[in-house]
Formats: structure tokens, C-alpha cells, sequence
């Protein structure tokens, strides 16, 4: 059932961060899914910080050029590698993301994309992991309502390493789907939501420069 | 004379130098004086060892002079001689005209006229090769840019002389007597033009045989692969030099300098040196041995007011009138002081001018005795002048007035001294700069000081070794010294300096290599840096990464290697000369460099994403 267009188009940002690109299979494969896909871009930042060393300049460009960010690693120690923090520390400013007149990313739109070890039930009060989910990737939700932006639902390849090839090609698909979906404004972000998001004060979309 | 007294003669000589050299150097005299003092001791004035026959023996140990300008003149290629045209033709033009004047007016208290005086400050205006540059060769002054200016006067001076004898006899022309001919050389028959011709012909044989004949002739020479060959070929080209000037008339010594000249690029430039040394280092001794015996004591007995007073004023007018000149030569506090006292001496070649003035009637009376006299005494005078502004007037202007010439501000509580501002010392400069932190930079290439200056650097040339200067730079309140000096055996001996005295400073060392490295840890350095690893390990990197290899992976690995070498190094330094222990250690550390990175691709230790399988119940 082919909606019509009833969204803008959006510019996507990809940060992907896996240490072992050689070794990750979930995330190479929801990588190569999106190679192709007219207005997405997609950055490895392993590769370009080897060194840790993050420009927070030409990431802030970056970012003003783009509409939503999608923040797509491993979910590592219930969070994220390194580098991802790294880049939040270095790139998200006082003054520019946050703070007094740090409103160059309100009305942008903020994703997790993660692949896990433990299957989802693990992810429960009741389950071996004791939280879900949601409740892990609480301090991305906050940053993106402190920096006032839309917190979207993370899309989740749960269990990477247990699924078989088939069942991976079609979390990579459905991956595809949403990500080719937001970019040619097929999706409604705020029909996206992550559950129980409030928007922050005032919230306009506000389209990439 | 038989072979016994020939064998007697040198026994005194040799015994002499042998004798007088290390109980001079003991008492840090230098050698020089040294042999002065030992001449004066065994010549006739005193033991009567060895008599008239020192004249002789001079005339024969000046011929170390010239294989020392030959030498000098090896280590200063075309360009570098280019570079010193100015001070060559005007400091030195100036110095010897200025000094000639001056000297030669103070002298018409006691001279018969005007005539006699300027014959007088002729003479007296040159200074001693051989003395001053023996005596900077030994401190390793030479290279230094006053080094260079006393140098260039010394060579206007040599150069000089040649007009200054066909000057001399115009001067005599209206004096009473007629001047004897002294020029030996065969072609004074004749007229102007055509020696001038010779002239120039026997300069141009002798740049145009080097440049293009001297070559090929070394490498027949040095295939043979007989050293004594070699060497014997080498003094043939000096002693051939001497005797084709000797025909023209001109200087040997200017002769023999631009031989070397013209080989200073060439390859045999080195083993022209070694081969060289020997002869100039004991002919030169000998020589200076005859200068001291030939100081007739009895002379300064018959008449010690006039000769005391002469020997002041000479001195004194001299330094007085380089002063002057360096300042308006823009030398500097410290070099003005050092280029002064390097040349307030007479020269050996005053000597024979003396001589020739006598002969055409010139010098009247006692004036020959009595300049002799004063020539002989300054020149044994000088080593210990050129000490006294060393030990007492250098030192007070690294105290005040050195410091404050440059720029005080930067110096004072100085956080970081750099010794070796080279490549390699000059980035870490930079880098410390960026930071705000006040860096002293000291450096020995005077052109690479001169450069850096003019992009805008706080760079000072002097020798990082001396420890009056690393005490002016501020070694007692810096933290930090950063040591970059471009020869291994002084950046150890700087290591060596600095912890014996200035303990408390943080040395970081470049080293050049494991073994400079393993000298260095086994020394009590523990930062230790090997020039080129770091950039081999950016370089392997980028190789890495151009076979495919992840960035992050590629920085790891390096990043991972160079601390396991590290640890190699550190210790391997303890087991530097035993070289089964080495290789022991060097095949430990690859089976753990190997282990390591197999664990890395896999095996053991793994990221997260590996071990978080659901059903590993050890895993969180």
C-alpha cells in the first residue's frame, strides 16, 4: 500500500562505529544496505579517527547538512563503543548543541540503530539483562531532548551473531526499508517516535542548509 | 751536518713537543704555549740545547703552516669562501690598513720618520696564522662565525703580504740606501705585465689541475691501495703547490689553500685529512718550538723599559683597533671580544719582513732587534690572552650583557633548553612554542641560527657543552632539556654534562640508533628517542592501511608494536654487549610481538561482539 508523499525528504547521516569491521557481521551487512540510497550519508568513524583525534568542526558541518543522525554500532557494555562517546564529548558543544544559544540541532531527528548479542527476551525486567531496551539507551534519548530534537525508535538486529544468513539479509532489509523510507520522505519521522517521547518545547522541523 | 747531529737535533725537538705538549694541556694552556715555553727553555738563551741552527729549522716547520692552510682550506668548499668575499676583502682590508696606520703612527715616537713607521705598522698589522689557528682548531672555534672572521682576516693578511713586498721597496726608493733585491723568484727579470701573467697562469694551473687533473690522478693513486702511496702523492701536491708559488712569488701558503679549495668537494677529501694531520700537527710543533727558542732574552735584558712599553702599546693599540672594527662589522659583545683577542699578536711572516725592510734600509738601528723582539714575545703572549678572554671576559658577558643583547625576556625562567636545533629539534620547537612555553635553542650552525632567526625563531648559536653557556641559558631554572645535537658522541657527552650539574632537569634525549639508545638508557636516561622510528612506524601505518587494513586496526597494531619494542629496548640495553644475550632477547620479543597480534586477529582476547553469545552464561 504505496502512501502518497506526505513528508519532506530527509538527509541522513549515518555515524557507524565498530572497532572490527572485519570481524562484525550485523553491522556490515546493515552498512552494505544502505549503499546506494540517494541522500544518505554514511561515516566510519573508526576509520576516520584511527587516533581518536575527532575534528568537531567538520562534524558540525556535517551534521547542519543533515536532518536526521542515526547513530548505527554494536551495543557494547549495554552502550556504545568508543568513539561514539567520544564524538558526543567532542562534537555536541556547549553554546552550538546544547546550553545557552545551542540550538543549531533542534528540529533534527536522532536514531539508534544497534545490534546486540543477547536475543530479546533477554532484554526485560523479568530477563537476564534486567532492563529494556528502551530503558539502556535512556542517555541518547536525553541527549537528543537536551540538544531539542526528535528521539526516533532504535531499530534493534538483536542477537547478531546467532542469526542465521537468511534472517539477517531481512533485518537488513527492513533496516533499508526505514532508513530509504526517511530519506525519500516515504516515512512520517514523527509517526517514529520512540515510545513515550515527548517532544521538547517548541519542536519545528527544521530542514538540513 | 752528519746524521748524528741531524738525529741529535730531533731528538731535542721531539722531546721537546713530547715533554712540553701534555704538561701545557694538564695545566690547560693549550698547546701552543706548551711549545713556545719549551723552545724558549732548550734555546740558546737559556739551556743552549739548540743554537743557530733555528732559524733553519723554522724556515723548514713553516712548511707547516702551509699544509695547515691546505687543510683549512679542504674543509672551506668554493661556496662557503664565496660567502666570506666580504669579510675576506673588507674586514680584513680594514684590519690591516687600520692597523697599520695606527701602529705605524703610535711608532713615530721612536721611529726616524714617517717612512719607517709605515714599514713598521706594515709589519706589526699582520697576525699569526699559525698561532690563532692552531689555537681555534683546537677549541673548535674555528667554524664559528667569529671563527670565520678571524679566518677571513688571516687570509687578506697572506694575501697581502705579496703587495706589501713590492710595496715595501717604492717606500725605500727615496731613503738612503738602495734596497737589495730579496725576491727570489725567477721571473723578477721581467717586466710587470708579463709577471703579472705568470702570475695569474700559476693561480689558474693550480684551480685548473685540481678541479680537473687531481682527480683522476687520486683515483690511479687510491687503487693501488697503498696508504704510503697515498700520502706521499698528497704531499707531493703541497710541496709542488710551494714551489710553483715560491716561482711567481706568491704566498705558498695562499697557494696550497686554494688547492684545498678546489678538493673540498672531491671524495678523497677525507683521507687528504687524516693522511695530512700528522705532518701539519708535528711540523707546526716544531715550528713553534723555533720561535720560542728564538726569543733572545738577552735582548729584553739590555733594554726591558723600551721593549715592555712597545710590546703594551702593540698589544694594546691592536686590540683596541679590532675592537673598533668588529663593532662596525656588527659582531656582537662576546665575538667582538674573541676575534679582538685572537689577532692581537705579530705574525711569523713579520719575521722576513723584517728582514727584507733591514736589507733596504728601512728599519734603522735597533728596530729590527727591537720589532723582532716584540713579534716573538706577543706571539708567545697570545695563547694566554686569547685564555684571558676566555676565562675572564667571556664569562661576564654570558652573565649580563650576552643575555641582554638578545632578548632577555624569553630567556629568563626559561621552561625548556634545546640543544640542536636541527631538523629534528626545530619541530619540537615548534610544538612547544604553540604551547606558550619559553624555549631556549641553542645551536652550532651558525647559517642554520642566521635562518631560523630570520623566520622569527629565539635561536642563539653556541655550543651547548659549555657549561657557562647552558648556566646563561638558564639550565639551573628550566625543567626540561630537549637534547637534538646532531653528533652522537657530544649528545652523550651533554647527557653527561647536564646530569652532573644540573640534576634536576628532565632530560629527553635523540638518539640515532639502538646502540646510541642502549648508551644512553645505560647512561640513566629513561626518555630515549630514535630519530627516524617514529616516522618508519607512521610510514608502516599507512602501508597497512594501503593493503587494506582497517585505520583503527592499523594505528593499533603500530601503536601496539612500538611499545613491545620499547620494552625490547630497554631490556636489551643492559645486555648491549653481549650479543648472544641480544639476539636471545630480539627472538623472545618477536614470539611475543607474534602472540600478541594472533590473540589480536582471534584466538584469545576478543572484542565484545565475539564473546556475547547468548548462551555463554560467563559473560554479562
Amino acid at each position: 500500500m504505496a502512501k502518497p508523499t506526505i513528508v519532506n525528504r530527509m538527509r541522513v547521516l549515518i555515524l557507524a562505529a565498530h572497532p572490527r569491521t572485519v570481524q562484525s557481521i550485523a553491522q556490515r551487512a546493515m552498512s552494505r544496505a544502505l549503499e546506494g540510497i540517494a541522500g544518505v550519508t554514511l561515516r566510519d568513524l573508526y576509520a576516520l579517527y584511527p587516533d581518536f583525534n575527532i575534528h568537531a568542526e567538520t562534524e558540525q558541518e556535517i551534521l547542519l547538512a543533515h536532518d536526521l543522525i542515526v547513530l548505527q554500532h554494536p551495543f557494547y557494555w549495554y552502550s556504545a563503543p568508543a568513539i561514539i562517546k567520544e564524538w558526543l564529548d567532542i562534537v555536541l558543544e556547549a553554546g552550538w548543541a546544547y546550553g545557552a544559544g545551542g540550538t543549531m540541532l533542534a528540529g533534527k531527528y536522532l536514531m539508534t540503530a544497534i545490534s546486540t548479542g543477547g536475543r530479546a527476551d533477554f532484554y526485560h525486567a523479568k530477563g537476564r539483562n534486567r532492563f529494556t531496551i528502551e530503558d539502556l539507551l535512556a542517555p541518547f534519548n536525553q541527549t537528543a531532548h537536551l540538544c531539542g530534537m526528535a528521539y526516533l525508535a532504535p531499530f534493534v538486529v538483536y542477537a547478531a551473531r546467532k542469526q542465521s544468513a537468511g534472517d539477517l539479509a531481512t533485518a537488513a532489509e527492513s533496516y533499508r526499508q526505514l532508513i530509504e523510507g526517511f530519506a525519500r520522505g516515504k516515512i512520517d519521522p514523527t509517526e517514529h517516535l520512540a515510545a513515550g517521547y515527548h517532544l521538547p518545547d517548541g519542536f519545528k522541523r527544521r530542514h538540513a542548509l | 751536518m752528519s746524521l748524528n747531529d741531524f738525529l741529535l737535533g730531533s731528538l731535542l725537538y721531539l722531546a721537546a713537543a713530547v715533554i712540553s705538549a701534555p704538561i701545557a694541556k694538564r695545566l690547560g694552556l693549550g698547546s701552543v704555549l706548551g711549545f713556545l715555553a719549551a723552545g724558549a727553555i732548550i734555546g740558546p738563551s737559556v739551556l743552549g740545547l739548540v743554537g743557530n741552527e733555528g732559524e733553519a729549522v723554522k724556515h723548514f716547520a713553516e712548511f707547516g703552516v702551509i699544509v695547515m692552510l691546505f687543510l683549512v682550506g679542504l674543509e672551506l668548499e668554493p661556496s662557503k669562501l664565496w660567502q666570506l668575499r666580504q669579510k675576506i676583502f673588507g674586514l680584513g682590508l680594514l684590519q690591516v690598513a687600520g692597523t697599520a696606520l695606527v701602529v705605524g703612527a703610535a711608532s713615530l715616537v721612536i721611529s726616524s720618520g714617517w717612512r719607517e713607521s709605515l714599514a713598521i705598522g706594515l709589519i706589526l698589522a699582520l697576525s699569526s696564522t699559525a698561532i690563532v689557528l692552531q689555537t681555534m682548531e683546537e677549541k673548535g672555534t674555528l667554524k664559528t662565525p667569529v671563527g670565520q672572521s678571524v679566518f677571513s682576516v688571516l687570509l687578506f693578511q697572506d694575501i697581502s703580504v705579496i703587495p706589501m713586498l713590492a710595496l715595501l721597496p717604492l717606500l725605500a726608493v727615496a731613503s738612503a740606501h738602495g734596497g737589495d733585491d730579496h725576491s727570489a723568484s725567477l721571473i723578477a727579470g721581467y717586466p710587470v705585465w708579463a709577471q703579472a701573467l705568470f702570475t695569474i697562469g700559476a693561480v689558474g694551473l693550480v684551480l685548473v689541475a685540481g678541479r680537473y687533473l687531481m682527480r683522476p690522478l687520486f683515483r690511479i693513486v687510491a687503487d693501488t691501495g697503498t696508504r704510503e702511496i697515498f700520502v706521499a702523492f698528497a704531499l707531493l701536491i703541497v710541496v709542488g703547490i710551494t714551489l710553483l708559488m715560491g716561482l711567481v712569488g706568491l704566498s705558498a701558503a695562499l697557494g696550497t689553500f686554494l688547492a684545498g679549495v678546489v678538493l673540498a668537494d672531491s671524495e678523497y677529501r677525507h683521507e687528504l685529512e687524516m693522511d695530512l694531520q700528522p705532518f701539519k700537527g708535528l711540523l707546526l710543533a716544531i715550528f713553534f718550538i723555533a720561535v720560542g727558542a728564538g726569543i733572545d732574552f738577552s735582548l729584553i735584558a739590555s733594554g726591558p723599559m723600551l721593549l715592555g712599553l712597545s710590546l703594551t702599546a702593540f698589544i694594546l693599540l691592536k686590540l683596541a683597533t679590532h675592537f673598533g672594527l668588529a663593532r662596525l662589522f656588527g659582531l656582537n659583545g662576546p665575538d667582538t671580544s674573541r676575534f679582538s683577542f685572537a689577532l692581537a699578536q705579530g705574525s711569523e711572516f713579520g719575521f722576513v719582513l723584517i728582514t727584507f725592510c733591514a736589507g733596504l734600509g728601512l728599519l734603522t738601528g735597533d728596530m729590527p732587534g727591537l720589532l723582532t723582539a716584540v713579534i716573538a714575545l706577543s706571539m708567545a703572549a697570545a695563547p694566554l690572552l686569547m685564555m684571558l678572554d676566555e676565562k675572564v671576559l667571556q664569562p661576564r658577558f654570558a652573565d649580563g650583557d650576552f643575555l641582554r643583547d638578545h632578548d632577555a625576556v624569553s630567556h629568563s625562567g626559561a621552561d625548556v633548553i634545546i640543544a640542536g636545533h636541527g631538523r629534528f629539534g626545530m619541530t619540537i620547537g615548534r610544538v612547544l612554542n604553540a604551547q606558550g612555553k619559553r624555549t631556549v635553542v641553542l645551536d652550532l650552525d651558525s647559517s642554520q641560527v642566521d635562518t631560523l632567526r630570520r623566520f622569527g625563531f629565539k635561536v642563539f648559536y653556541g655550543d651547548a657543552l659549555r657549561l657557562d653557556l647552558l648556566e646563561a641559558a638558564g639550565a639551573k631554572e628550566a625543567t626540561v632539556m630537549v637534547i637534538a645535537i646532531d653528533d652522537r658522541e657530544k649528545a652523550t657527552e651533554l647527557v653527561k654534562i647536564a646530569r652532573h650539574n644540573f640534576p634536576h632537569l628532565k632530560l629527553l634525549v635523540r638518539v640515532f640508533d639502538r646502540s646510541h639508545a642502549y648508551d644512553l638508557i645505560r647512561e640513566g636516561v629513561d626518555n630515549v628517542y630514535r630519530e627516524v622510528f617514529g616516522s618508519s612506524m607512521d610510514l608502516a601505518k599507512d602501508a597497512l592501511m594501503a593493503l587494506g587494513v582497517h585505520p583503527y586496526e592499523a594505528q593499533r597494531t603500530i601503536t601496539r608494536f612500538r611499545a613491545l619494542d620499547e620494552k625490547l629496548l630497554r631490556t636489551s640495553a643492559a645486555h648491549a654487549n653481549d650479543e648472544s644475550k641480544l639476539i636471545d632477547l630480539a627472538k623472545q620479543s618477536r614470539a611475543e610481538i607474534a602472540r600478541v597480534f594472533a590473540a589480536d586477529k582471534g584466538g584469545g582476547q576478543t572484542p565484545p561482539d565475539v564473546a556475547w553469545h547468548d548462551d555463554d552464561k560467563s559473560t554479562p
